[in-house]
């Protein structure tokens, strides 16, 4: 195994760990704001990863799917959600 | 189903999972290894076809028809998301505030939105030769088109967006991908065999049907992506449902 | 010592699900359902990977270059975008759960509504 490989190796290494820990944390957190973002930062490692894996093709759709669009449609649709939400206990306080 | 006897089903479950997936990770190959079987004959195949991008050459070429059976998929979510998003009949739409946006942020926006563009369209063209093709091209088409949301406001947006050109461009791509298919047939070969004049290897018009599959491709996942987000956000931004105005006209 | 590679993205997986189960938001059911699926681009793209390969494109390099794997690659690129919109279509169908019970808990829906 020549040095290349094995800085290569460590660096996936790193790469991989970061994608758990981040893929973790979207898991375990319970709201879905927060969570949009941190799945925005686990798009990011994930392309990171597929980078240094030598997939770049795979990288760059991650890179539009997962760090933008994804978390887009997530806040969305908790921004639809909380709208009607706030204004609903808005129209009870005010009755 | 209780919720403690959902989480004591999970356990167990994740358990036997463990215990199965990681006996399957020690049969595996070790990380990194030579052997590639698959691989090594995709590779072969890819240069028989004349095509630089070993994975487009998968995808659009030797498993062209499983490429289409995802791409139906991609179809379908798009067209059940638009029919679950349309505005109902006791949706009513509402004005869009106008928000105030920096100069710098306008100028930003203003600059990158047809360098982006420009980026989308190399990529899906390129799919042949360089990391890229339809599905990455589309998707950065589609994002890039929202710099407009960013830099100025959903007013702008909607004007450069004609969601009625869209919904027919997502069709148009999609029927696209089943028609070219049928060139094989035509001239006496299997469905969606790469009959095309191949080319010669590494040039932009090399690969055959690939960089005619990828084009349509990209046009079906760009417009998809974007009559998507646009029924996103007009739900966010501007369509009421029926709870929301009850309160309106209370106050 | 290898296999710890394929191992995360089984880890992924289960901690995806272990979201998924416990959520009380049908929004964080949706987001930890990509977390799962990104799981299974994990573990393809590590089993493909080849020591000393580099990225499966000849435009520049000579015909005989060790590469990594394509097959893997070509399976987890397509499904990345057309997850993207599944996730939208359950989206959809989360807002709709709104609009029609008023709700996005999963365990407050109780029985069929005609």
């Amino acid at each position: 195994m020549s040095g290349t490989d094995a800085i290569s190796e460590y660096l996936i290494a790193a790469c991989l760990l970061l994608v758990t820990v981040t893929a973790t944390v979207a898991a375990l957190t319970r709201d879905p704001m927060r969570q949009a973002l941190v799945l925005a930062m686990l798009g990011l490692g994930l392309t990171l990863l597929f980078t240094v894996l030598q997939a770049p093709d795979v990288a760059l759709s991650q890179l539009g799917v997962g760090t933008a669009v994804t978390p887009l449609l997530i806040m969305l649709t908790v921004r639809k959600v909380r709208r009607s939400a706030v204004q609903r206990r808005d129209g009870e306080r005010q009755r | 189903m209780s919720r403690v006897l959902r989480v004591r089903l999970f356990w167990a479950a994740a358990a036997v999972f463990a215990v199965a997936f990681a006996a399957a990770c020690t049969g595996l190959p070790r990380f990194g290894t030579l052997s590639h079987p698959y691989g090594a004959r995709a590779i072969a195949a890819a240069f028989h076809q004349r095509t630089a991008n070993t994975v487009s050459s998968v995808n659009f070429d030797q498993r062209a028809f499983d490429t289409l059976g995802e791409e139906s998929i991609l179809f379908a979510a798009v067209l059940g998301g638009l029919v679950l998003l349309r505005r109902a009949r006791d949706e009513r739409l509402g004005g869009v505030r106008r928000g105030r946006v920096l100069p710098a942020t306008r100028l930003f926006g203003s600059v990158l939105l047809p360098i982006t563009l420009l980026t989308g369209v190399y990529i899906v063209a390129h799919g042949q030769l360089s990391p890229g093709g339809g599905f990455q091209g589309g998707v950065i088409l589609a994002t890039g088109l929202h710099l407009a949301y960013v830099a100025a406001d959903y007013g702008v947006l909607k004007a450069i967006r004609p969601l009625a050109v869209f919904d027919v461009a997502d069709a148009v791509g999609a029927g696209a991908f089943v028609g070219l298919g049928l060139v094989g047939l035509a001239v006496g070969a299997a469905y969606l065999q790469n009959v095309l004049p191949l080319g010669t290897f590494g040039q932009l018009s090399s690969g055959g049907l690939v960089p005619v599959i990828n084009a349509a491709v990209g046009l079906e996942v760009g417009s998809g992506v974007v009559v998507l987000l646009a029924g996103f956000l007009d739900q966010a931004v501007e369509i009421n449902s029926p709870d929301e105005q009850d309160n309106r006209t209370g106050r | 010592m290898t296999s710890l590679f394929f191992l995360a993205a089984g880890w992924i997986f289960l901690v995806g699900a272990y979201g998924m189960v416990t959520s009380r938001n049908v929004i964080r059911t949706v987001g930890c359902l990509a977390v799962t699926q990104s799981s299974t681009y994990v573990l393809l793209l590590t089993v493909g990977f080849r020591r000393g390969g580099t990225a499966p494109y000849f435009t520049d390099t000579s015909t005989r270059t060790p590469v990594v794997d394509p097959v893997v690659q070509a399976l987890a690129l397509t499904d990345v975008v057309v997850g993207a919109t599944v996730t939208a279509l359950l989206l959809a169908i989360a807002l709709q759960l709104r609009k029609r019970h008023g709700t996005v808990d999963p365990d407050a829906l109780t029985g069929l509504k005609g």
